[in-house]
């Protein structure tokens, strides 16, 4: 079973969450925690596992062949994207625009093209205890977070059969990465805050599961403060609240030195109980 | 005219609540961009009017003429991205898939494959409760986020700001490093980070930082909830020695900041205490570092 762990707004406690709840249900069950956020992948701050393996991961960049090319300008024609353009006699790549589409290469009449593996980000597969865990990180400057985390769940699917429980920890926001995060999964967890801003982001991020026809949940965090209108709203749209997470500042001080939460604060775990039995529940009543 | 651009790498460390704050100190000296255009919160804060708003158009994706389709599966042979699944026997395109390539338009001996102009979301242009321009944005509900929409709201900002002979632009970022923030930053004078003492908060401000310096833009750094991790806001403040980034403030882990958000005021209207002076000398500090570059 996968579950995804989104939120439309950032700093809402999706690696709290993604950590503490893998990090207990790994404690009877088979887990795998994958950082989807490739961006500014945070989980490993709190899962300090071994390391068992690690691989460079590349995308399909097209390279010019001076020799080959005839300057027929069909190339830099076909891309969409710019990442290809002819200046004088001179065919330039810019490699952070291209989206791999092969159309350039296997279009260009004379070979002059071919599609070269470009670094863009590296994968680590952790192991601490009884939970693995897997995560990617984009180098810094590209700009296209989409084809590592496309990559990084498959690597996840040829590596961990249906018996694991798969938890991705996604990224912001809701456009491509969220997509590209949430679409394989059977279940998403979006955890939000009760503020203005947390319920507009919210209502975004329902929208966007709505689009992609998922079943979905919420989870309140920091509840307490800011206002009712989050719980109206979930009421309202009729979406279930898995649970109300509680605003501590003992929580804060926890988060910010990379420590795990339910192992120190007992009301806090029964919330992570309570969240996990939830899913547990998912998973027998057979959502795949 | 300047640009000032506030981001954070990781969300939630308050930087839409800050750059509010900055919007209304700067009263109508400045035009406001919000840039985070895929969560785009600003306007819960600054009661825009929304006197006028367009549509964006971004990109294209394709579409199967299914009388013309002849089910050579040429098309769905050459999508790189599993946008043609075949479905009841017929080739049909998966919208969220679909990178608008036009690969397959090039490779349909049909001509059966039209590609079709996306609306990706709205923008708008608002006059706002602090006497200001500001200018913002919707991204459509999974909409590829390639940062021509974050370019769209900042070059109107730029020509409005232009126009009306202003001072500053004031730019609120989105997180993370991709393609949006990297629009964000392109063109900035003067680079506000906000973050906060715990490690995923350091990690994220480091990864941003490593941006920021390859477009060589001069940065400050705002620490926010400074006191709930003293140790590891040494490590923030050594951090900002070591790479030369200027030093702007501590701001304390105070709830105040929910409290205004939920009356829907910005910190400096809510509050007239510790909180606004902090938040007033750093407005003063950045503008007066913008001036020097």
């Amino acid at each position: 079973m996968k579950i995804a762990i989104a939120s439309g707004k950032g700093g809402t406690g999706k690696t709290t969450l993604s950590v503490n709840l893998a990090s207990f249900l790994a404690e009877s069950r088979k887990v795998v925690l994958c950082d989807l956020d490739v961006e500014e992948p945070n989980s490993g701050l709190f899962i300090k596992g071994k390391l068992i393996h690690r691989e460079d991961k590349f995308k399909m960049i097209p390279e010019w062949e001076k020799d080959r090319c005839t300057l027929c300008g069909h190339c830099h024609k076909v891309c969409n994207f710019h990442a290809v353009i002819q200046l004088g006699d001179q065919i330039m790549v810019f490699p952070e625009l291209c989206h791999s589409c092969y159309a350039c290469s296997e279009l260009c009449p004379v070979d002059a093209l071919p599609m070269i593996p470009q670094k863009m980000g590296e994968l680590k597969q952790f192991k601490k205890e009884e939970l693995s865990f897997v995560e990617s990180r984009l180098d810094i400057g590209q700009e296209q977070a989409v084809p590592l985390i496309a990559q990084t769940l498959e690597y996840l699917d040829k590596n961990f059969d249906d018996d694991f429980i798969k938890l991705y920890d996604a990224p912001p926001g809701t456009s491509c990465p969220v997509i590209e995060a949430t679409k394989d999964a059977d279940f998403v967890i979006l955890i939000t805050e009760p503020t203005p801003f947390g319920l507009h982001d919210l209502k975004l991020a329902v929208d966007t599961m709505r689009e992609l026809k998922k079943d979905f949940g919420i989870i309140v965090n920091r509840h307490g403060i800011g206002n009712n209108d989050v719980l109206t709203y979930c009421q309202k749209e009729n979406i279930p609240v898995l649970s109300k997470l509680l605003n501590d500042r003992r929580v804060a001080e926890l988060y910010s030195r990379g420590n795990l939460i339910y192992q120190k604060i007992p009301e806090f775990k029964k919330q992570i109980e309570n969240i996990a039995d939830y899913i547990l529940k998912l998973q027998k009543e057979g959502i795949r | 005219m300047k640009e000032i651009v506030i981001i954070s790498g990781k969300g939630g460390t308050g930087k839409t609540s800050i750059t509010a704050s900055f919007a209304m100190l700067g009263g109508k000296d400045i035009v406001v961009a919000d840039c985070d255009v895929d969560a785009a919160d600003m306007h819960l804060l600054m009661q825009p009017d929304w006197e006028r708003s367009e549509d964006f158009y971004s990109g294209v994706i394709a579409e199967i003429d299914q009388e013309k389709c002849i089910k050579c599966g040429k098309c769905a042979d050459v999508c790189r991205f599993n946008a043609i699944p075949i479905i009841d026997e017929k080739y049909v395109v998966n919208t969220l898939n679909c990178e608008g390539c036009s690969y397959c338009f090039h490779v349909c001996p049909a001509d059966a494959i039209s590609m079709n102009e996306q609306n990706v979301g709205e923008w708008y242009i608002s006059n706002t409760k602090a006497d200001n321009v500001m200018v913002h944005a919707r991204l459509g509900i999974g909409a590829e986020n390639s940062g021509k929409l974050v370019a769209k709201v900042k070059n109107e900002a730029k020509r409005i700001a232009d126009e009306t002979d202003k001072q500053f632009i004031v730019v609120d970022g989105s997180p993370g490093i991709g393609c949006p923030v990297v629009s964000s930053l392109s063109g900035a004078d003067f680079v506000v980070l906000v973050t906060e003492p715990t490690v995923s908060g350091l990690h994220d401000l480091k990864r941003v930082y490593e941006l920021v310096k390859k477009f060589n833009i001069p940065a400050g750094c705002i620490i926010n909830k400074a006191d709930l991790n003293t140790k590891v806001a040494q490590q923030v403040e050594k951090f900002l020695k070591k790479e030369k980034i200027t030093y702007i403030a501590d701001l304390p882990y105070d709830e105040t900041f929910t409290k205004a958000m939920t009356k829907g005021q910005t910190i400096v209207e809510y509050d007239d205490t510790n909180l606004k002076n902090i938040v007033v000398n750093s407005w003063e500090k950045i503008k007066e570092h913008t001036n020097k570059i």
